[in-house]
Order: C-alpha cells, then structure tokens, then sequence
C-alpha cells in the first residue's frame, strides 16, 4: 500500500557545490570519537577508563538514567582520551583505532523469527539502540516505551543533501532485515517515505514490511515531523520512533553479520570543497583525513551535518553520530557595505526568500551562501513569512512566542510535540529579524521535556 | 570599499567602545555604522546560513512605495497654492514650491523621531531600530502642507515616545506610529488639520475657498438633500466638478501632502505587492470592507453624503492611503493570515462608517484604522483558537 503526500510550502535553497557522484576508497581513521553532546538528554556514565582495550561493538559508556542503553565503541583500538569540559561534562571519547577492526560477536539472527523483546535485547547489548530516536522531544528511543508507528524518512531534501542511490546501493539486504528488526519492535506501522524528486528512489522498490509514502514537493519534505503530520499527526502523550536509512543498515549489519558495523557514506561538500564527493568512513570518524587537501583557501566553516541544522566542527574534529554530510562553506564575518553587498545593493547575488532582491527573478540560479547574519537581532516585525516554509497545521510565530514566554499550556495547544527544531531551520532561515528560532525551540523543548519527567 | 571600512571601523568605531572617550554613545555611533555596514556577525546557533533580507531593506521597499506619493504630493501642493492666489500652475513652479513647503516637514519628522530614539537607545544602551525609517516618511505624508514645523515635531515626539517606545520599541507597539502622531494633532490641535486650512494662503481667488472633499461633504449632513447648498456641494462631485472622479482618481484635489492620488498611492501598492512586503489580504479585505459600507449608504441614502457612489467615497480622502501604507504596517494588523482579512474589512468597513456618521471626523480612516489596531490580538487571538480546538478534537478523538 502506498500514500501519497504533496508538501506546498518550504523552500529549496539551491547551493553550488553539490557533489559529484564519485566515491573516495575507504581509509581508516586513525581516531575516532564518541560525543555524548549528538545525543538530546544524555547523561552519559563511563564503562571503561582510559587505557581500556576496545573491539568494534565493545559498549564504552551507559545512560546514566536507563542501564540498558549501551554505546559501543566502532571501532577497535584503545581509549585514549576523555576529553571534558565545564563541570566535568564529557565531552568526547577518543579511541585510538587499529588499522584492521576486530569486532565484537553478537550473533547472526532473522529478526523475522524474534519477539520484539529479543530484538530489543541484542540492539540494546551491541550499542546500535541510539540510532532509533523518538518524537516527541528527539531523544534516544525509550526502549520500554511502545511507539505508534516507526517512520524512516527516506530521502534527505536539506540543500546539498547526498543522493540515495550513493548511499545504500549495494546494502539492499542489509536495509530489508533492519526493516524486519524495527517492524517487531511496534504494533503499528514501519512507514518509508520516498520522493520521486530525488534521484534513486528506486533503490527501495524492492523493500517488503514498509508502508510507503511517496511525498512531493520542497525542503522539509524530508524531515520527519512533515512525513508524521501529513499522514498521520502526533497527539499529545503518542510516540513515534524514527530513524534514516543509513541506520537501518548498520541495524541490519547487526542481524545479518552479527557485528557492530558503523561505516556510512558521506558527502562532504559545499562551495569551499574542492570538487565535492563522497567517502566510506566510520561514524565518529575524525575529520582531519577526510577533508585533507580539499578545502580552499580562504576562511571557512565545516560543518558536520548540513547548513541547516549541522553543528560547526573544526578540522581536527570528528563526524556527528547521526550525520552524513561534511559541508564546509565561506565564513562571511566580514562587513558588507550598503551599496555594494548590503542592504542597499542591487542584490543579484543575494538568495533571498522574500521578494526583495532581484535575484528572485533567476529561480533556477545557484548561490554561494556564506555564514554572515545579514543583519542584526530584531524582535518579530514582518508576519507571514514563517508560514511560507512551515508546512504544518500550526501557527509558527504563535508558537515560537509562547516558547519564548515559556508558556507550557499554550506551547502544547498549539502542537510543540508535533515538530522539532530541525523543522523551523527554514523559518530561522528566512526571518527578518534574525531570531535564532532553532536554539528558542531547542532550549524550549528541553525545559518542556524537564517539566514532564 | 575597504578604505571606508577602515576609516569607520579601524579608527573611529574604538572611541565608542569599551574604553573609548565617547563610550556612552556607543549606540548612536552603532546606528551609524550599521546603516553603512551590514556587521560581520556570523551565525552562532542554528542554521548557518541566513537570507539577505533584513528589516532595513525592507523599510527601505517601503520608502521607495512612498516616493511617487511625496512627488506627486510636491506638485499638488504647488498646483494648489498657485491656483489659489491667482497665479498659472505650471510644472516645474508647482515642484519648487512644493518641495520648499514639505522637505521641511520630512527633515522635521525625521529629526525629531530619530533624535528621540537616539537618546532612549543611548540612555537604555540598546540599539536603534529600524522601525523609525517608514514612520518618518509617512508622517509627513498625513499631514497638510502648511502645518506649523513645531507641530509636527511635537507629535512625532508623542507618537514614537507614547506609541512605540513606552511599549518595547519597534516591533512592540499596539498602535501604529504614523496615525498616532496624526491622531494627537487631530485631537489636540483640531482646527490645525482640518477645516480651512488645505490651501496655503487661501481665498483671494473664489472657489478655492480651502475646504477638502470631505470637508466639504461633511457639511452636507444634517440637511435636505434638495437644498440647494447640498446639491451645490454635490455638483463639485460631478465629471467635471471640482472633485470629481477622474481628478480625485489622479490626485488633483485639496488634501494631506501624500493622501490625495490614487494613481502614486497604487503605484506604491503595485511595489510593495510585487515585492511581497505588503499584504495583499489587508489591502484586498480593506478595499472589499470599506466598499461594502459605502454601498450600505448608497442603499440607505439618508443624506447627500451617503449618496456619494461607493468607489468615488474610496478614492477621496485617505483612504487608499490608509489602506496601502497604514492598514498594512505588519507589527500592527493581524499577524496570522486569516486574521489579516479579519481586521482588513473592519478597518475599511469601520473608517467609511466613521467618516460618513460624524461630520466632526472627516476622516475617519484614521480612527478606523486605529480602532482595528486595538482589535488585532484579538482577532489573532480567535483564529489561533480555532487551531487549538481542531487539534484538541483530534486529541479527543484519538483518546475516545
């Protein structure tokens, strides 16, 4: 059975630097980390000291709260350095690796012929269970909790997202038997949203145990919350689980090979890479090989995740969990004088949302963005421009202000367990007056979630 | 322009700040320099990368709408003044004297507004808003060219001190800037904005006695419609009267500098819309809201005023003004979609209804539209409502 869904509002920031589809041989790193800090609402607590003697799948630290919920190390080595900041916060593990992973055994098994607890069971013991969050709130997966459906968004429509048929082809087997693990795992559905827009969609034809949904239309066609919103919406006191494709296929590695197997593919791009590609790498891999030699001169940002929602990493920094794009664009912290690159200019270079410059006559045009805040923080002024990226069935200003005056009441009324501070990376995008909506959703969502705990 | 860049910032931005000589001036010097440079601040959390459009390139749309409005309204004042005392009304005599009578009022509005943000940003250590840029221009606009200079500063004082800045600055305030400063010399020096004062140096000349269409309309109610004073001032209103359609279509009538035509005001309209900053729900709903109630009048025709045909009741006065550069300032209409068609109508459906009911308010677009300024949370406050309820439906639903 297959839905359809048509997104009308958002918008596709079309950036140059996009990658070429050619993929860089796997290296091994030489360091890899695990940051507590990717994860929403982790207290982390350490298994091992430094020093420790690790295989690919060995579990390094624990949820301080729930002992069930390991984190493996992927790769083998020894622990070199837990690197903390303010308060003793940790905030990386370091893992020197061998050259050639050792890993941990955990036993093939058909997933088809388990209980959901058995499943359960054998993610939580590898470590693979962080790969399954849940909304609302973004967090680890409760793995007590029993969602309402599963739903794996299964294109990324983010501005220089990587392609689909890069990243799972060759991995069809593995996708199908983490489908089967995550549809014990819930009575309801295992959705997969697919869109025709993006180049090999077809690479899931074959996948059997998915309910599809072939969605149309702009970024955020992709995230999540839309996929849940315009199927079927989140209440208040319902959970989803969700998860992307390349973790269905680490999941997958786990049943079919019985080892933690953490590679992904990644594109790294942006318009200061020079010529944008793709790389095999380990999750957590250390970002210092794979983008030797590739940025230009100039200042920069490398961002682990896209421009949208992607957190800045330096050099010698390591890859996000969760992510697989490496983008590194201009630093725009230079003044832009009025007439010739500011407010004033003729402005047939500057992307703009809104009408105001006349590039907006050039839809097809590309753009070199860089990380300058074109303006100053301003309280809300211009209305109506948040709704045009905001495909849902909620009021974002509204909401955004109730999150400000942290009113509980009126924040769960108008739908805060149905979105995410990723879904209001466009309205950040496209407010006039600057706000830093991410970080005001983020940090309210967070107290929300302290509240009810 | 790096040598500017280093004139400004290398060496004259470090007196203002921490340690400099003028170290308390930090804002107004901060003024300065942004409305040069966009700052070289990056984006820190969030989404890296921003629109280009921020809130001065938007005041500045809003500016360039104005513009044809401030021309034409140069001319108009001209035409009027050489009219009026006997002389030929000629182009470029017209635009001297005009321009000599209303960049006075500009300059003013601007300084005095700018100067008191100025020094609230400097004693509270804040930056100063944007906000300023398009209430300075449309001042102006709303007021009649031969209004005395201290008045127009001592209202714009009162509108952005009482209006904006009591409340929170720019993006705070309930009521719109512009219409307040009108609305405290309407109220407190009445005779100064209305009445006989449209035509500087009025009446050596019969027929320019210095009244308005409206004024003049205003004194028909209360009177038959067949005596012949009424049906004298109705005449004027004629093809070929004084005020008729056609001249009050183009803008050669008496009135406020900027208010009078509607072919600059809907050129400005044309801008604002193709560049997406005003809403084209207000204008539209506006449009349709004050339309509806001067047909009501046609209908009920209870005195010559509201006999006067609907769309020539829209074209004269400030209407259109209003409806294009006043209803649609967005901090002060409804913010939420629906409700922008909501407080649309009521400010047309509500101004022509004022206008028409009360010889004492000629022009009651003003009160209307700040009538519905009051209004607007609630509007806004309803349609996010209907929101919540559906979601708590579907919530009882799923629960049931």
């Amino acid at each position: 059975m297959a839905g359809s869904i048509r997104i009308k509002k958002g918008k596709d920031i079309k950036l140059i630097g996009s990658s070429e589809q050619h993929l860089r041989a796997y290296s091994s790193p030489d360091v890899v980390a695990l940051k507590p800090t990717d994860f929403v609402g982790l207290t982390p607590k350490m298994l091992l000291k430094e020093g420790a003697e690790v295989k690919a799948g060995t579990p390094v630290f624990r949820e301080k709260k729930n002992d069930k919920i390991l984190f493996s190390s992927p790769v083998s080595g020894e622990v070199t350095e837990i690197v903390r900041g303010a308060k003793r916060k940790i905030l990386e593990i370091r893992i020197l690796a061998d050259k050639e992973n050792r890993y941990e055994d955990y036993g093939t098994a058909d997933p088809k012929s388990l209980s959901k607890e058995q499943v359960t069971e054998k993610m939580l013991k590898a470590g693979v269970w962080p790969l399954l969050r849940q909304r609302p709130f973004s967090t680890i997966a409760d793995p007590f909790g029993a969602p309402r459906d599963i739903y794996i968004s299964g294109f990324d429509s983010a501005p220089l997202a990587p392609e689909l048929d890069f990243l799972i082809k060759g991995e069809e087997k593995e996708f199908q038997a983490g489908i089967n693990a995550l549809g014990r795992l819930t009575k309801g559905k295992v959705h997969l949203a697919t869109s025709s827009q993006h180049k090999g969609h077809l690479v899931y034809s074959g996948v059997q145990g998915v309910e599809k949904t072939e969605v149309s239309g702009p970024h955020p066609a992709g995230n999540v919350s839309v996929q849940i919103h315009h199927t079927k919406p989140l209440n208040k006191g319902e959970t989803i689980w969700y998860t992307y494709p390349q973790e269905v296929i680490i999941i997958g590695r786990l049943f079919l090979h019985g080892k933690y197997d953490a590679r992904r593919r990644v594109a790294v791009n942006g318009s200061m890479i020079d010529k944008p590609d793709y790389q095999d790498v380990i999750g957590g891999s250390s970002l210092k090989n794979i983008v030797k030699g590739k940025i230009k001169e100039g200042r920069s940002r490398l961002i682990s995740g896209n421009v949208l929602t992607g957190t800045q990493v330096q050099e010698d920094g390591f890859l996000g969990f969760y992510d697989s794009q490496l983008c590194a664009i201009p630093e725009g912290d230079h003044h832009k004088f009025l007439l010739t690159e500011g407010w004033l200019s003729p402005g047939l270079n500057r992307f703009s949302m809104s009408r105001s410059y006349p590039s907006w006559l050039m839809p097809g045009k590309k753009y070199d963005l860089d990380t300058n805040l074109n303006g100053e923080i301003r309280s809300f002024v211009m209305s109506g421009q948040l709704e045009k990226v905001f495909p849902f069935d909620i009021y974002p200003m509204q909401l955004i202000k109730a999150v400000m005056a942290n009113d509980i009441d009126k924040m769960e009324s108008m739908g805060i367990y149905e979105v995410d501070a990723e879904d209001f990376a466009l309205c950040e995008v496209a407010c006039t007056s600057k706000i830093d909506i991410q970080k005001v959703i983020r940090e309210g969502m967070e107290n929300l979630r302290m509240e009810l705990a | 322009m790096k040598f500017l860049e280093n004139l400004v910032i290398k060496k004259i931005r470090p007196n203002f700040t921490e340690g400099g000589k003028f170290e308390n001036f930090y804002s107004a010097y901060d003024a300065l320099e942004t409305f040069m440079f966009t700052p070289d601040r990056t984006t820190r959390t969030g989404s890296h990368i921003r629109d280009a459009i921020d809130l001065k390139r938007t005041m500045m749309m809003v500016i360039v709408a104005m513009i044809p409005c401030l021309l034409f309204g140069m001319w108009n004042v001209g035409h009027f003044h050489h009219l009026s005392n006997g002389m030929p009304s000629e182009f470029w005599p017209n635009m001297l004297y005009g321009m000599i009578k209303v960049l006075p009022v500009v300059v003013v509005s601007y300084a005095s507004g700018l100067g008191v943000e100025f020094i609230l940003a400097v004693k509270n250590k804040h930056a100063v808003q944007e906000g300023f840029l398009v209430s300075g221009m449309l001042i102006p606009l709303i007021m009649p060219a031969n209004i005395p200079l201290w008045m127009v500063a001592l209202a714009t004082i009162f509108a952005v001190l009482i209006g904006k800045e009591v409340f929170g600055g720019t993006g705070m305030n309930i009521v719109n800037v512009a219409l307040t400063a009108r609305a405290f010399i309407f109220f407190a020096y009445p005779t100064k904005i209305s009445g006989d004062i449209w035509v500087t140096e009025p009446g050596i000349v019969d027929g320019y006695s210095g009244a308005t269409a409206l004024g003049d309309l205003a004194l028909t109610v209360g009177k038959a419609q067949n005596l012949p004073e009424v049906t004298g001032i109705m005449s004027t209103f004629a093809d070929g009267g004084a005020y008729s359609l056609s001249n009050s279509i183009m803008g050669i009538i008496p009135g406020s500098i900027g208010e009078t035509s509607v072919i600059a005001i809907l050129i400005g309209a044309a801008f604002l819309l193709w560049t997406g900053i005003g809403s084209w729900r207000i204008m539209a709903s506006m449009f349709v809201g004050g339309f509806t109630m001067a047909w009501i009048f046609n209908m009920a025709d209870a005195n010559a005023f509201m006999s006067l045909p609907a769309l020539h009741q829209l074209m004269v006065g400030g209407f259109m003004f209003g409806m294009v550069f006043m209803a649609t300032d967005p901090v002060t209409a409804s913010q939420t979609n629906t409700g922008k068609l909501i407080y649309g109508f009521g400010c047309g459906f509500f101004g022509i209804m004022i206008r028409v009911f009360n010889p004492a308010y000629p022009e009651g677009i003003m009160l209307g539209i700040l009538f519905m300024n009051i209004m607007a949370p609630l509007i806004d406050h309803y349609v996010v409502a209907a929101n919540i309820n559906r979601r708590a439906k579907r919530l009882k639903l799923q629960t049931a």
